[in-house]
């Protein structure tokens, strides 16, 4: 086991040398999208909504957490692995290392926590600043840090899947856009069609939604969405290590 | 000399195009031994289910008498890789490549500095250790990619086109380090496009084409094969033809026969280029 998260950190140990050198412009990056959609969405047109009960604003800002904690992780996990592999093909050393592929699907995707609770934080500061009755408790902490583990995972898995640098442009459009503008991001799911919830309830977005925005505002907190993120997590996780496992050895 | 390497019925399979057929391979513990072959010959397949990444269709590869589908992770401590593009992290010095190859073998952190400060020096990069990759020249990211690869004290080194893209100065000082690392010990195995590299390089050279082995011997053997004297004619309409024969006598008699105003005739000691361009029917440079 000690093995294991030796290995584990081994695999991360470049990426936090880099975040280290860089923290400063990635956290910024990261947050140019949550700070707009919180200004355009929450100040622009929400300001004196309410839903379900809350203000349009404190509403929002658990849903540009779950939003951030989506793009941040994947995008951090699935991004470099993603140059690594096809690109500068760095990514054969780790496999031509003796250390298990677990230790590496697992490394690369603590990547992408790190840089999604880094920003994910950033937000939580300023959401808690902007709307003081949001609730960070250990429920909310846990159900960040499954979805940041979920779609870190998620953004392995797609990294070792896609061919060519267009592929990964391309799935972030048909995947991860829609799931940004569907999943009860910006509206209550009670606001749309039956029909139409029940698949919107098939995306992890959806779950990581639910989780954190009730955790937040002190709900009924959905245990079955946070076992259905877990559930998304290990199965991008066993499909990742499927990928790896049957083209290398 | 015992066999370090042992490849019985390779096969691999990429769709419906087999890139390696039945190959059957011994390379001895100890020598610089060269894999040659044009682009598509199955260079590159045959060296990536050595290296552990690609698994092959069947037969069996055996690294010191280790299956490497089977006991892959024992093999990957027992070789080191130099890939053709350069696989350093471009976000880390070369210090930090170092670190990051050395804890990916697991080195213990007082081995692991110690071993990285030598080999440092080994490589003439003590200047150079704490700069990142990109500002460093070709030849030092190349010796600073070989140095990683040796962190763990490997049996085998596998060099793919270790000097490709290099100047001459530092292709000849890339010679210079691979025998020093042979002679300290490490098996040495190397795909080149440069003829003259395998020639001043490698005791034994295998050549593969269309995923077979067609040849195998010295340099001087497979030379030998074909005619240690080549006789090379120019300005003839069909472009310039070779005749090979075994010694000088042979090749100035043939010369006096079809002495010609209209082409030129040069008469030369065979080279491997010429084993290769006579087996595969193609210039190394064309390959």
């Amino acid at each position: 086991m000690s093995n294991a998260i030796t290995d584990i950190y081994s695999v991360l140990w470049p990426e936090l040398r880099f975040l280290r050198r860089h923290w400063l412009s990635i956290l910024a990056t990261s947050l140019v999208s949550p700070v707009l959609y919180l200004v355009a969405f929450g100040y622009g047109l929400g300001n004196n909504l309410t839903v379900e009960g809350v203000s349009y604003i404190a509403f929002i800002i658990p849903g540009i957490v779950a939003l951030t904690s989506m793009t941040v992780s994947f995008g951090g996990a699935a991004m470099k692995l993603n140059v690594d592999r096809l690109y500068y093909k760095s990514f054969d050393e780790f496999l031509m290392s003796p250390i298990s592929h677990s230790s590496i699907v697992v490394g690369k995707a603590l990547l992408g926590v790190v840089r999604g609770l880094l920003s994910c934080g950033a937000i939580i500061v300023m959401g808690v600043f902007i709307s003081p009755q949001l609730i960070i408790d250990p429920l909310f902490i846990l159900s960040l840090l499954v979805s940041c583990l979920a779609f870190s995972f998620f953004g392995v898995f797609a990294a070792l899947v896609v061919n060519s640098h267009q592929s990964m442009s391309t799935f972030n459009s048909l995947v991860m856009l829609p799931m940004t503008f569907l999943c009860g991001t910006f509206f209550a799911l009670s606001q749309v069609p039956e029909a139409v919830r029940m698949v919107l309830y098939v995306l992890p977005l959806t779950q990581s939604s639910e989780c954190i925005r009730s955790a937040a505002l002190g709900e009924h907190f959905p245990w079955i969405s946070l076992i259905a993120l877990v559930g998304f997590g290990a199965i991008f996780y066993f499909a990742s290590m499927y990928k790896l496992k049957k083209s290398s050895i | 000399m015992d066999d370090l390497i042992t490849i019985d019925r390779l096969t691999k399979n990429y769709g419906k195009v087999e890139a390696v057929k039945e190959l059957d391979l011994k390379v001895r513990r100890g020598e610089i031994f060269g894999f040659l072959g044009p682009n598509g010959a199955g260079k590159t397949t045959t060296m990536r289910v050595m290296t552990t990444l690609t698994k092959p269709n069947s037969g069996r590869v055996s690294i010191d008498g280790l299956d490497v589908v089977k006991e892959g992770e024992r093999v990957k401590e027992l070789i080191g890789v130099v890939q053709q593009h350069l696989s350093l992290d471009r976000d880390l010095s070369i210090r930090e490549n170092m670190v990051l190859h050395a804890r990916l073998h697991r080195m213990r952190s007082t081995e692991r500095e110690n071993r990285i400060r030598e080999l440092i020096e080994y490589a003439g990069l003590s200047e150079h250790a704490d700069k990142m990759v990109d500002v460093l020249s070709g030849g030092m990211k190349k010796r600073a990619t070989i140095m990683c690869a040796l962190l763990h004290r490997p049996q085998l080194l596998f060099l793919d086109e270790p000097t490709v893209g290099l100047d001459a100065q530092t292709r000849r000082r890339m010679w210079d380090l691979v025998r020093r690392l042979n002679s300290d010990g490490t098996t040495i195995f190397l795909t080149t496009h440069y003829i003259e590299e395998a020639q001043a390089l490698c005791d034994r050279v295998g050549i593969i084409d269309h995923g077979r082995l067609i040849a195998l011997g010295s340099p001087l053997e497979l030379r030998q094969k074909l005619g240690m004297v080549a006789v090379e004619m120019q300005g003839d309409n069909n472009g310039t033809r070779y005749q090979y024969f075994s010694d000088r006598a042979g090749a100035t008699r043939f010369v006096q026969d079809i002495a010609s105003q209209d082409q030129t005739i040069i008469i030369r000691e065979s080279n491997l280029e010429d084993v290769f361009v006579e087996l595969t029917g193609q210039k190394v440079g064309d390959a």
